[in-house]
């Protein structure tokens, strides 16, 4: 799984399977999903008979003429099965890799009279409960009732180092396929045998369920009703011809090929032939983000989000806070404040004692020293005390918070000195948390912890500001703690003293102003904020509750990921409206190529119109329409890049590229084929 | 083209784009039912009507409701000016004791007028007393019109209303549109023309002889000459303002009691895009940024005037051909040069070609020159412009949903490329309202093919050609294209008063008209009914220049290349055939 995001675009066994399947997918069965490469497949079916009719003829258009347009029609249809194909390959060799590790196990059940049974996984049903052992695959998923073991989920989020799983709280969903390391675990079966993460998972990645999102729907419409109008043009043209062949008592009616070739050529089969494929490789490009969304309709909506609820712990800040400053009490130096702070923290392997040490180091040229060897005893922090220290050499030092800190030094009977009160209040302020440091029940002064803001994080804010998304900040702590930190992070709001409650109500309260609401969450307690946003991605590391009330599992469990999914989302809409702007800019072209030939014969004057002096203009727009959707399948696989600025600035540069664009190549694309024609004596 | 043809155009600009504002704005307040300035005099009319036709203005209608009030509205009026052509032996104030209209050129009149089409197979003076004109035609033209502000006042209202199901009252703005806005503005016109010596009588046609003796066609003396009267200046008044353009005399205001001086022709030109120009205003007004309302008529102006340049072009350098004649159609001191054929010369090209670009940009299709007679590109301009759909300046309040329609369209495009749902004015444009968009879309280009197919391949159809080539082409597209964007523009030169076309026409305009305020209606619903999605940086502006390009872009994309390859068989072919002097 760790080559997803390593994959080249046209990997050669992707590419070998997509060939293939793109013949499959000539199943008329398949093409009636998409109206305008039905019309295409039509065209070549109709084209291939009036080539075999004019075979058994004699005069009128040249056989080999048909037989030329009707292969390309039939590469144009071929070309968009095989850009599909591609789209769906890469999801398909995931797929593959992904069903490797849903093989069947044999699992222990546990019966009701304490014993256990051995049944496969297939016929375990929701609420079994199963007994797993180190080294055994995890049958189905479940949330641990029992035990603690470490587990290797690399199966499904790549990641190769094991994570711990454990019954209560907030690690206890286990998912079927994951194998456990050490220990056991007693698990609950949460989901039935097929429908379980993994399963849902093949089949998303492979596009199976694929249905079509709601923007999709819409652009179908409108490429339909455009497909209709210029069939009925066409269509009608037959009989305009024959009027004017008898208006101007020269000529011959318009051929049905050159019909089929002009209708063809006009329908926006860029677009329609590279639709489904686009839509498949957004999913594609959220699998190689490690984010598995439920529905194509998350991904879109991700593109629309205005509002990003982020946790402040491990999204904005870091996940400890460090130390930054140590400030003695009145009377104490600050060395012997730092040494005792040092000295406190030498065993204490909480990220936040080890950066006292540093910063004891740091500024003050403190070196390690060892503790154990001097035949100190650490006192290890207890939610009961709020407090740790070591005991050494009749010293007793202890660091903790202020509450806790305050009566143990009143208790020793030392007075508790104002000033260092007047610090601890200061540090608050700053939204910081200070730890006051007492060496045998003296206060000797302040530890300033302070959350650390994550570097970069105030520029990607920055840049979604752009974009026009607000950034909300969701934190436990108190306002003014919140408040500080909401301003060197640069987030647009913040939700403070957050409960789950105030979190489902500031949901509802942007989206009943129209917004779209996208959130990270875990625990199960965010599970109802989770189910109420319209984009939730719940972490892998979460648990089950948490899971099923998202559209989206980051298997990585990074909650930055948000600000990538948004983007993916808007690559996706992107990309549709750039190829669909270039698809009907091309149209201008080809009436330049075709209109002069096609009637001809009738009024050859409008040969004037012939601007790029094309000697097969009909042919050559043909097939510049059928290898159009070849070059552009990298472009509808990768996306259209999204950069940070504003709409207007966005729409300008993608109206320059693709509707100037989508004007004028196809005007260099024509006459270069042309003039290859000509060169190979085909024209 | 001379210099003074060029000062008229630009004066002309000017003074409708100075109008745009104060009208708008007036228009917007008559929607709010905010004093507008009449209110004291019309109120109490307004109030009377309601109390006597048992209107609640108050009670306000869903969609649905409102598209069956509107059907029902119309479709009185269509049977009302049927009844009344039909019967007009029978009634007064018909001092010609004109017959009856034949049952199929009734029913063509009454669609024709109910959809503010005004397609006239029959000249005024010859077919209709002065009761159906009056009551019959000028009623409708009121009426129509009236409808198409409703229409569009209603969309509005479901793009800025949030989270309801109801649009407006459908009477109510019927009857503010007329009262308030078209019967004081037509007031004012009616007595300027007749200023201007329109005519305004009851009296009979005056028999008066001739100055000098001519023959007709068969070679026989003609010693007198019947000068029509009637009650024109009010007509044309509400001809011109409501879009209507169905003219009072057969030749339309080529005739010179009907549009007699350079000034009245002035007046009139003006008076066909006036209102659709103000209502740009009104709608920014009532959606609460002006700006959206300039982006839509800048949109209109930049298809507009490049095609009126091209018009004016063609018609100034005339036909090629006569000058290997020997002929002299350049402008000089002498003469004001150009392409003469079938203007009038009060007029001269330039107001000839901007009259014929502004009433079929404006679905207004009255004529003051005979469009037939036109150079190929020349008349390619005013058949564009209909086959546009109407939405450059378009009818009144028609033009302007039409164009919101296309606004949508490309709002959908270009919003998918900015990375988000496409919305307009905070509004989510989704599956339905691109199906119903579509629908919009797509009925006029399907009558105007379907039909001109239709009539090309039928002996009725081709017997009613008068040119051969693809001039001839040109004359059935033009009125296809005419009836199925309810123009009512004749191109001149087709036999259209047959049965065969005034049915073919007749649903053409029928089609047209009432099949697009449905879906445009439909839509109007759905967006009542969504939440508003506020602006940020990442919505798509809809007010800026690039917006402006972008809608101008997909009106002629969208709008224009479905004709292409019919253009290429009529207008494009007898211009190059020109250019190429190979014609048969």
């Amino acid at each position: 799984m760790s080559t997803r995001t390593a994959r080249p675009l046209f990997d050669p066994p992707i590419v070998k399977r997509a060939v293939l399947d793109s013949l499959r997918k000539l199943n008329p069965r398949h093409q009636l999903r998409n109206p305008v490469m039905f019309t295409v497949f039509l065209g070549s079916v109709l084209t291939l008979l009036l080539f075999l009719q004019a075979l058994g003829r004699i005069g009128g258009e040249s056989p080999w003429f048909i037989l030329a347009i009707s292969a390309w029609l039939w590469f144009t249809v071929l070309f968009a099965n095989f850009a599909e194909a591609m789209a769906e390959g890469r999801g398909k060799a995931q797929a593959d890799a992904l069903r490797k590790s849903r093989q069947d196990v044999i699992a222990r059940r546990l019966a009701n009279n304490k014993l256990y049974e051995m049944v496969s996984s297939k016929d375990l049903s929701l609420g079994d409960i199963v007994v797993v052992k180190a080294g055994e695959l995890i049958p189905l998923d479940g949330e641990v009732i029992e035990g603690v073991a470490t587990v290797d989920e690399s199966a499904i989020t790549g990641e190769s180092a094991p994570v711990i799983r454990e019954s209560g709280g907030d690690r206890s969903a286990v998912t079927g396929g994951t194998k456990v390391l050490s220990d056991f675990l007693i698990i609950r079966c949460t989901a039935k045998p097929g429908e379980s993460f993994l399963d849902r998972m093949i089949s998303m990645v492979e596009g199976a369920k694929r249905q079509k999102t709601p923007n999709e729907i819409a652009l179908d419409i409108l490429l339909a009703a455009m497909t209709i109008v210029f069939l009925l043009a066409c269509a009608t043209l037959v009989s305009f011809s024959h009027y004017s062949v008898i208006a101007a008592g020269r000529g011959t009616p318009i051929t049905l090929t050159v019909v089929v070739a002009l209708l063809v050529c006009l329908i926006p089969t860029t677009i329609g032939g590279l639709l489904s494929a686009i839509g498949i490789a957004g999913m594609d490009r959220m699998i190689q983000a490690n984010v598995i969304a439920t529905s194509g309709r998350a991904v879109e909506a991700a593109g629309d989000v205005d509002v990003l609820l982020l946790d402040k712990t491990g999204t904005i800040t870091l996940g400890n806070r460090q130390a930054v400053e140590f400030t003695p009490a009145t009377g104490v130096t600050i060395e012997r404040l730092a040494d005792a702070a040092q000295l406190s923290s030498l065993a204490d392997e909480t990220p936040e004692g080890r950066s006292i040490v540093v910063l004891a180091k740091q500024k003050y040229g403190l070196r390690g020293r060892d503790v154990e060897g001097l035949g100190g005893h650490f006192i290890s922090f207890s939610a009961r005390t709020r407090m740790s220290g070591v005991d050494l050499e009749g010293r007793k030092i202890r660091k903790g918070a202020v509450d806790a800190m305050e009566n143990y030094v009143k208790e020793s009977g030392h007075e508790f000195p104002r000033s260092l009160r007047e610090q601890v209040d200061q540090i608050s302020k700053a939204g910081g948390t200070p730890l006051v440091v007492a060496d045998n029940g003296q206060a000797l002064g302040v530890i300033y912890l302070k959350d650390i803001v994550k570097g970069g994080i105030r520029e990607r804010f920055a840049e979604l500001r752009r974009m026009g998304i607000k950034t909300v900040m969701i934190t436990g702590d108190n306002p003014l703690t919140a408040a500080s930190i909401a301003a060197e992070a640069g987030v647009d709001d913040f939700l403070a003293e957050a409960t789950p409650e105030a979190k489902l109500n500031m949901i509802r309260e942007y989206q009943a102003g129209g917004r779209l609401v996208a959130m990270t969450g875990d625990g199960t307690n965010d599970s109802p904020a989770l189910a109420q946003a319209d984009v939730a991605v719940a972490m892998n590391s979460g648990t089950q509750a948490a899971k099923e009330a998202g559209n989206m599992v980051d298997l990585d469990s990074n909650p930055t990921k948000l600000i990538e999914i948004v983007e993916i989302g808007k690559q996706l809409l992107m990309t549709r409206g750039a190829l669909t702007t270039f698809s009907i800019a091309n149209d201008v072209s080809k009436y330049f190529a075709i209109i002069p030939v096609a009637f001809a014969s009738t009024y050859p004057e409008l040969g004037r119109l012939n601007l790029m002096g094309l000697s097969s203009g009909i042919l050559s727009a043909v097939i510049f329409n059928a290898l159009i959707i070849v070059v552009l399948i990298p472009l509808a696989l990768r996306g259209v890049k999204y950069r940070a600025v504003g709409a207007a600035t966005l729409l300008r540069n993608n109206l320059v590229i693709y509707g100037l664009g989508g004007l004028l190549v196809p005007f260099v694309g024509i006459k270069v084929i042309d003039l290859i024609l000509v060169g190979l004596h085909l024209a | 083209m001379n210099t003074y043809a060029a000062i008229e155009i630009a004066v002309f600009f000017v003074i409708l784009l100075a109008l745009v504002k104060p009208l708008g704005l007036y228009m917007a307040r008559v929607y709010q039912g905010t004093p507008c300035g009449l209110n004291q005099v019309l109120l109490p009319v307004e109030r009377l009507i309601y109390r006597l036709s048992g209107v609640r203005p108050d009670s306000e209608m869903t969609w649905q409701r409102y598209a069956v009030a509107m059907l029902l509205f119309n479709l009185f009026g269509l049977l009302a000016v049927y009844g009344i052509q039909r019967a007009q032996g029978l009634l007064p104030l018909n001092p010609q004791h004109l017959g009856a209209v034949s049952p199929d050129l009734a029913l063509n009149t009454a669609v024709s007028f109910a959809s503010n089409t005004n397609w006239q197979a029959y000249s005024g003076e010859s077919t209709l007393s002065y009761l159906s004109q009056m009551l019959g035609l000028t009623v409708q033209n009121f009426l129509s019109a009236a409808t198409g502000m409703a229409v569009l006042v209603a969309f509005i209202r479901g793009l800025t209303r949030q989270k309801v199901a109801e649009i407006g009252n459908f009477w109510v703005d019927v009857t503010r549109s007329t009262l308030y806005i078209l019967l004081p503005l037509s007031f004012v016109l009616a007595i300027a023309l007749v200023s201007q010596g329109v005519v305004q009588s009851f009296g009979p046609a005056i028999d008066v002889t001739t100055v000098t003796a001519s023959t007709d066609a068969e070679g026989k003396p003609i010693q007198t000459q019947q000068i029509p009267q009637g009650p024109a200046a009010s007509q044309i008044a509400i001809k011109q303002l409501g879009t209507n353009g169905g003219g009072f005399f057969g030749v339309n205001s080529a005739h010179p009691l009907e549009n007699p001086t350079p000034l009245s022709n002035f007046l009139q030109v003006l008076a066909i895009l006036l209102v659709p120009a103000a209502l740009c205003y009104t709608f920014g007004d009532l959606v609460g940024d002006t700006r959206q309302g300039w982006t839509l008529l800048a949109s209109m102006l930049l298809v507009f005037v490049p095609l009126l340049a091209l018009g004016l072009w063609a018609e100034s350098v005339g036909n090629p051909r006569l000058a290997d004649l020997g002929v002299d159609a350049n402008a000089s001191l002498l003469q004001s040069g150009g392409n003469l054929e079938g203007k009038e010369v009060r007029f001269g090209v330039g107001a000839s070609v901007l009259w014929s670009a502004a009433t079929t940009a404006a679905s207004n299709g009255s004529v003051n020159a005979m469009h037939d007679s036109f150079t190929p590109l020349g008349g390619l301009v005013p058949m564009l412009l209909m086959q546009l759909g109407e939405v450059i300046f378009g009818g009144v309040g028609s033009g302007l949903y039409g164009l919101l329609i296309f606004a949508i369209v490309a709002v959908f495009i270009a919003g998918l490329m900015v990375g988000r749902t496409p919305e307009y004015l905070g509004k989510k444009i989704e599956a339905f309202e691109m199906k119903m968009a579509a629908l919009v879309i797509l009925i006029p280009p399907t009558i105007v093919l379907a039909g001109t197919a239709l009539a090309v391949s039928f002996d009725a159809g081709r017997a009613a050609v008068t040119n051969p080539g693809p001039h001839g082409f040109s004359q059935i597209l033009y009125a296809l294209s005419s009836a199925g964007n309810n123009n009512g523009s004749a191109f001149a030169g087709l036999g259209v008063n047959n049965v065969f076309y005034n049915s073919l026409l007749a649903i053409a305009m029928f089609g047209s008209r009432f099949w697009l305020i449905i879906p445009v209606l439909a839509i109007a619903g759905s967006l009542a009914r969504k939440k508003q999605v506020p602006i940020s940086a990442g919505t798509l502006p809809t007010h800026t220049p690039l917006f402006v390009v972008l809608l101008a872009g997909i009106v002629v994309l969208v709008g224009a290349l479905t004709f292409v390859p019919a253009l290429a068989l009529g207008p494009i072919a007898e211009h190059m055939q020109l250019l190429s002097n190979s014609a048969p």
